[in-house]
């Protein structure tokens, strides 16, 4: 089953929709166990790193998150749900994070008009299993204040410019995480969430 | 490179989406949930609902078009129009709007602002100014007007639209009411003004009447949006027309909607 992980993000029922729009099966959970036995786990999110932090601690889910990326189990995080992932982010004074990939998530620099709202390329570096079946440069939506490093070369699925070049698609084996909002990024979106239902063995019964 | 928004603004009107000309006429343009599903297959890159009557009972006609929209729809939506509290937007935001477009609530109460940026984040607060030039300014002014624009606050735009983005907006919407309605082009002085003093993307709105608009809007005024309502809704052209125009004239457009 895969477990979608409602910890207060304000994006859960685009991803639902979306889901629901390919017609996989999923649940939506807030329980710490549900990672333990799940084929697949999605991390919605939007907004500010503390409140994601705040939102998954306050529901006991850090640890139980951390195991299951750790366990190299399918994960697909999607804006915050791939920042959370690093070190820790520059957003609020500094919040650590999951400390699941090195490096800091810093602001993009004074001079952009920030949030980074709407629709880029993503510029694929390899061949990513959420990816198939989208075109290089496909224009995706996103809507962020603070991105993600490419330092660690090994976990660059895709990137995307603005101002500098950033993290759009992190990419480690099972483990994916996307900066732009797939749920709202049209088919080409549609398509990622249906990649990765099929990644996880789920049957995908709906339309793009 | 990031591309430039456009994005059809529906008015909504007892379930059925409304012309506005100058704020008032009112002719109907049909079913809100058929021409969001048309333009997003046309190639629009948001979808803006305004609730125009926008009393208490009305919003549930807006939460059931919403939740229709969002089902069948993966763009980005907006919903604008008599919200008053953070619960108003929450109950937006959850029928499926991804922001939520503050305008004369905000203006009789700037924490609206904050209150909504803190509980959903600046990402969902659009902040929404209808502006009227002040005759013979020099530089030029603008005023900000409420009410859908008949009440003058007496407010600098220029200020206002800072203290906004201050407060936690995180966007701004910049609706000329001089231009609106007329066709003959946006206000390209107020935007560039305003894009210019400003951190957050600007969406120009009003007065849009052909293509051209759209690049000047762009190119001369640097928004970084146009909203548009009736040049799409009476399909003197397609959305898919306004992109090819304005890409070969090197506006960076998502073509790749198809």
């Amino acid at each position: 089953m895969l477990a979608v992980l409602d910890y207060g993000a304000g994006n859960l029922r685009s991803v639902t929709r979306a889901l629901a729009h390919v017609g996989c099966d999923f649940e939506v959970t807030s329980d710490p166990a549900a990672t333990a036995d799940a084929g697949g786990v999605i991390l919605p999110g939007v907004g500010a790193a503390a409140d994601t932090m705040a939102g998954l601690g306050s529901r006991a889910l850090l640890e139980p998150v951390k195991e299951y990326v750790r366990s190299g189990r399918p994960y697909l995080g999607i804006c915050m749900g791939l920042q959370v992932l690093f070190e820790r982010s520059e957003e609020d004074d500094g919040t650590p994070c999951l400390n699941l990939y090195d490096g800091a998530i810093r602001r993009f620099s004074d001079g952009l008009h920030v949030p980074h709202m709407g629709w880029n390329q993503v510029h694929q570096n390899r061949k990513v299993p959420i990816l198939e079946g989208v075109p290089q440069d496909a224009n995706f939506y996103f809507v962020h204040s603070y991105f993600a490093p490419t330092d660690n070369r090994r976990v660059v699925g895709a990137t995307t410019g603005y101002g500098v070049d950033f993290l759009s698609v992190l990419h480690d084996g099972n483990i994916f995480g996307t900066q732009f909002h797939p749920e709202k990024s049209g088919a080409p979106g549609l398509r990622i969430y249906a990649n990765f239902a099929s990644l996880c063995g789920e049957a995908v019964k709906g339309g793009i | 490179m990031l591309t430039r928004r456009i994005i059809p603004c529906l008015d909504v009107k007892d379930g059925r989406n409304m012309r506005g000309v100058k704020f008032s006429a009112d002719k109907d343009a049909g079913d809100p949930v058929e021409l969001a599903d048309y333009y997003n297959r046309t190639g629009a890159d948001e979808l803006v609902f305004y609730d125009i009557t926008a009393s208490a009972e009305r919003r549930g006609i807006m939460r059931r078009v919403l939740e229709e929209v969002a089902s069948q729809v993966f763009i980005p939506l907006t919903v604008g129009g008599g919200l008053r509290n953070t619960d108003d937007m929450f109950e937006m935001l959850r029928a499926g709007a991804d922001k939520v477009s503050l305008n004369t609530a905000a203006v009789d109460h700037p924490n609206l602002i904050s209150e909504g940026a803190e509980r959903f984040g600046s990402q969902c607060i659009v902040l929404s100014i209808d502006a009227l030039r002040v005759p013979d300014s020099s530089p030029s002014r603008w005023a900000v007007w409420t009410h859908g624009g008949r009440r003058n606050t007496g407010k600098d735009v220029l200020e206002w639209s800072q203290l906004g983005v201050e407060l936690g907006a995180g966007e701004i919407v910049m609706n000329s009411i001089d231009a609106d309605g007329t066709r003959d082009g946006y206000d390209l002085e107020l935007l560039n003004t305003v894009t210019k003093a400003v951190s957050v993307p600007v969406v120009a709105s009003g007065g849009a009447g052909n293509l051209e608009h759209f690049y000047e809007a762009f190119s001369e005024g640097g928004a970084h949006a146009v909203l548009a309502a009736s040049i799409f809704h009476y399909k003197d052209f397609t959305i898919g027309q306004a992109k090819a125009y304005l890409d070969e004239k090197g506006i960076p457009m998502r073509t790749d909607y198809e």
